[in-house]
């Protein structure tokens, strides 16, 4: 009898143990197709493996260190886990609001061992950053509206007189300043030496001046595409993957010219400053999303590639198109050609200054 | 009669003096009235002028130099940048000692993004010697100086030295100066470089598009006010509703319809090469431009204008037009004499209401705005989201403030502010 109601009491506990205990995890992230593929690849079986947490989805990863910056200052840190770009999670590491990781003690190992540092290699560009994908800003082109001889070459966005037309390019100095020098000459180990003079950023603008009159300068990632379908642009710059999604699954005569496409990277960051049993759930979390087979599983969703050598070969077929997504990477050797690696280092520094000169040259 | 020639003061029934007993009785009611608007006090003090009080603060305060590096802020105080050299071993040693406790909080990097703003390259300056000077023994490895310079011969610059004197202060008029095209020169405020440029070109162009905005809205909804003013009810209301639906709708998806129509391969477009008035090859170029920032916030803005336009008309009898009329004047004197004088409280509550808003709008022009047709607004949310540089950010804020309030001003001396209804 006493054992019974031993038994009893036990089981009940066990059954209020998990509500006692709940985590509630707040993920931040950029929405729409990339939330969704962050939703199905990490966060629907972690939270089928750990039944006591539930992720609650926030879609501020645009104003994320604004944000995070505010709510340091009030005190009171609201977030677990924020997606945020390579650059981003510097300026948030510099300023302190990011949590610096150890890398091979906080990441699961490659499935043969390998550790972390040395699977994520020299994608690791911030003491508190844990890359997940990697993306590229390159070009996308109108097959019907660029004639016989269709763009291979990332300076044929400069020159008008083969293809005339509008083309969109990004409303900021990153990735367009560098193009620019390239195609007026400059070997590609050199662009950010000589941007840093003076008489590079003049010779960079004079570049742009060329085709000023014929660009849409876009701010928000779903503008080239959008151009790009109504034939408003012959080309324009965005991210790869909204150009995978305009030509595979929305079948517009739109062609990838991946020729000097800038490599970036997105990934988490875990707010400074977290209460402890916070963190460890965090830790927790990222350690299970950034793990190879999870990391691969992304890729299934959307065209970006899994920032781990070790989920490279992972890589399979779209859940719903069913098409190969190894040649839709920007990493797959057929496109990577010809690279661009942003150089975050030098940007930190220098975005505050030719940012002012580029609103300003925009604004002439 | 003679009763009255008392001259103490004149008491209330229960004896005390009338004056003081009234005073009570009137401060019990202040008490009471003050305790009734209580909530909506604290309510905007807290919600609305802290903030603007914060935001006004954080436009000059620079307390994170002094915070950060007080040692070398005070090391630094002798030396003289005209001198043409980097400070001496003193100033080195005290930055030493700074950094290795700005290490430890982690706040060195935050000082150098800080200063970034003023001069590029401190921001990894101080990010990779952080690393470093984390290693050092304060005791046994000075001298600095020899070490500060290897580890980046910026160190070494003059001008590294004069920012950070120049900034060291608790309060600064940098970002003041920033925001209106200055900076903080070796020899007092001066120009910034011709190429650096914007922010007074853009506040004109804010006030240029503003008022631009405002007139169209004015030109647009006076119309459509009188004509549902002067309609029956039951008719009036249904058109108000039109009026009133872009409210309902999402901001994004109405500007989002602009480009659809105003593009090149747009609707309009379309039509205008259908009908033959425009050549396929010459589209007309009508978004991206300061000409589709007008007429998206035109559209935006324009129920702002017509609701206090319609409330003020509504209560202009019709007789008064019709008595002018029958007294001998064409329907123009009529309209320019006796009705409009009587509107004006609305076109001056629309007006006001409209450009106050178009003056901080920044999601469409962002959106149509292309180069040309942007607003400062623009730049203010650049630096509060994305660069960080809330300091510059509050600056452009509390000048576009005042701006506001100065145009309030001239506004009530001109018109009257008396003379605003909204109703």
């Amino acid at each position: 009898m006493k054992s019974t109601n031993l038994l009893l009491a036990a089981s009940a506990l066990a059954l209020l143990a998990p509500a006692a205990n709940a985590i509630e995890l707040t993920f931040v992230s950029w929405g729409g197709a990339y939330s969704k593929s962050q939703q199905l690849a990490y966060n629907d079986p972690y939270m089928a493996a750990h039944p006591d947490v539930t992720i609650i989805n926030d879609e501020s990863s645009p104003e994320a260190v604004a944000k995070l910056r505010a709510m340091n200052e009030a005190g009171n840190i609201t977030w677990d886990i924020v997606d945020v770009v390579a650059a981003d999670a510097i300026r948030l590491c510099d300023e302190g609001l990011a949590m610096e990781i150890d890398f091979d003690k906080d990441l699961a190992a490659a499935p043969d061992g390998t550790p972390a540092t040395e699977d994520f290699g020299d994608l690791l560009v911030s003491d508190c950053f844990i890359p997940e994908i990697v993306y590229s800003t390159t070009f996308g082109y109108r097959t019907d509206l660029v004639g016989d001889t269709p763009p291979t070459k990332v300076c044929d966005v400069f020159d008008l007189k083969k293809y005339p037309g509008k083309r969109s390019l990004e409303k900021r100095p990153i990735n367009n300043m560098e193009w620019a020098l390239l195609c007026d000459g400059v070997p590609k180990d050199e662009v950010y030496d000589v941007l840093a003079t003076e008489a590079g950023q003049d010779r960079a603008f004079k570049k742009l001046d060329t085709i000023k009159d014929s660009v849409i300068w876009w701010s928000s990632g779903s503008d080239t595409p959008q151009l790009l379908a109504d034939g408003e642009v012959i080309m324009g710059s965005t991210y790869n993957g909204r150009l995978f999604s305009l030509i595979e699954e929305k079948k517009q005569p739109v062609a990838m010219l991946w020729d000097a496409q800038v490599f970036d990277l997105d990934g988490f960051i875990i707010p400074a400053g977290l209460p402890d049993d916070r963190k460890q759930a965090a830790l927790d979390y990222v350690r299970f999303a950034t793990d190879t087979q999870r990391l691969a599983d992304q890729a299934k969703y959307i065209a970006y590639g899994p920032a781990r050598k070790s989920s490279a070969p992972l890589v399979g077929k779209h859940a719903d198109l069913g098409i190969d997504m190894a040649p839709h990477m920007p990493t797959d050797p057929n496109n990577a050609k010809n690279t661009f690696l942003y150089n975050y280092e030098w940007w930190a520094d220098y975005r505050d200054d030719l940012d002012a000169k580029f609103q300003a040259w925009l604004a002439k | 009669m003679s009763d009255t020639t008392q001259t103490g003061p004149v008491l209330a029934a229960d004896g005390t003096p009338l004056k003081r007993s009234l005073q009570r009785a009137l401060r019990r009611e202040k008490l009471r009235a003050l305790l009734l608007i209580a909530p909506l006090l604290i309510f905007v003090l807290v919600t609305f002028i802290a903030p603007i009080a914060d935001m006004l603060f954080r436009s000059v305060e620079n307390d994170i130099v002094a915070d950060t590096l007080p040692k070398t802020v005070v090391a630094l105080k002798s030396w003289d940048f005209h001198s043409g050299e980097a400070p001496g071993e003193a100033v080195f040693a005290a930055l030493a000692a700074d950094l290795q406790v700005a290490v430890e909080a982690k706040t060195h990097t935050r000082l150098g993004s800080r200063l970034n703003y003023e001069k590029t390259g401190i921001s990894s300056l101080f990010r990779k010697s952080g690393r470093k000077v984390k290693k050092w023994d304060l005791a046994s490895d000075a001298p600095f100086r020899e070490k500060f310079i290897k580890i980046d011969k910026d160190w070494g610059d003059v001008d590294v030295w004069r920012v950070i004197q120049t900034y060291s202060g608790k309060y600064t008029n940098g970002y003041f100066l920033n925001a209106i095209d200055m900076e903080k020169g070796p020899n007092g405020p001066q120009w910034r470089d011709e190429s650096q440029q914007i922010y007074l070109m853009l506040l004109k162009r804010t006030m240029f598009l503003s008022i631009t905005i405002t007139l169209s809205c004015l030109l647009l909804g006076y119309p459509v006010a009188w004509l549902l003013s002067n309609i029956p009810m039951r008719t009036s209301n249904l058109l108000m509703i039109l009026v009133l639906l872009p409210f309902w709708t999402s901001l994004l998806v109405r500007t989002s319809a602009w480009k659809v129509l105003l593009q090149q391969q747009g609707v309009i477009n379309d039509v205008l090469v259908w009908v033959g008035l425009v050549a396929d090859d010459n589209r007309l170029v009508m978004i991206n431009n300061q000409f589709g920032t007008i007429i998206a916030m035109t559209h935006i803005l324009l129920p702002f204008m017509i609701l206090p336009l319609f409330s003020v008309m509504r209560t202009i009898p019709p007789t008064y037009l019709r008595a002018a009329k029958s007294l001998g004047a064409t329907n123009w004197t009529a309209f320019w004499r006796v009705y409009f004088p009587q509107s004006i409280p609305g076109i001056g509550a629309g007006s006001i209401l409209v450009f106050i808003l178009s003056i901080g709008y920044y999601i469409t022009p962002e959106l149509v705005g292309g180069t040309t047709g942007v607003f400062i607004s623009n730049r203010i949310a650049y630096h509060i989201s994305s660069s960080l540089n809330w300091g510059l950010g509050a600056a452009l804020g509390s000048i576009l403030l005042l701006l506001v309030l100065v145009l309030y001003w001239l506004y009530d001396r001109i018109v009257g502010i008396d003379n605003v209804k909204l109703g």
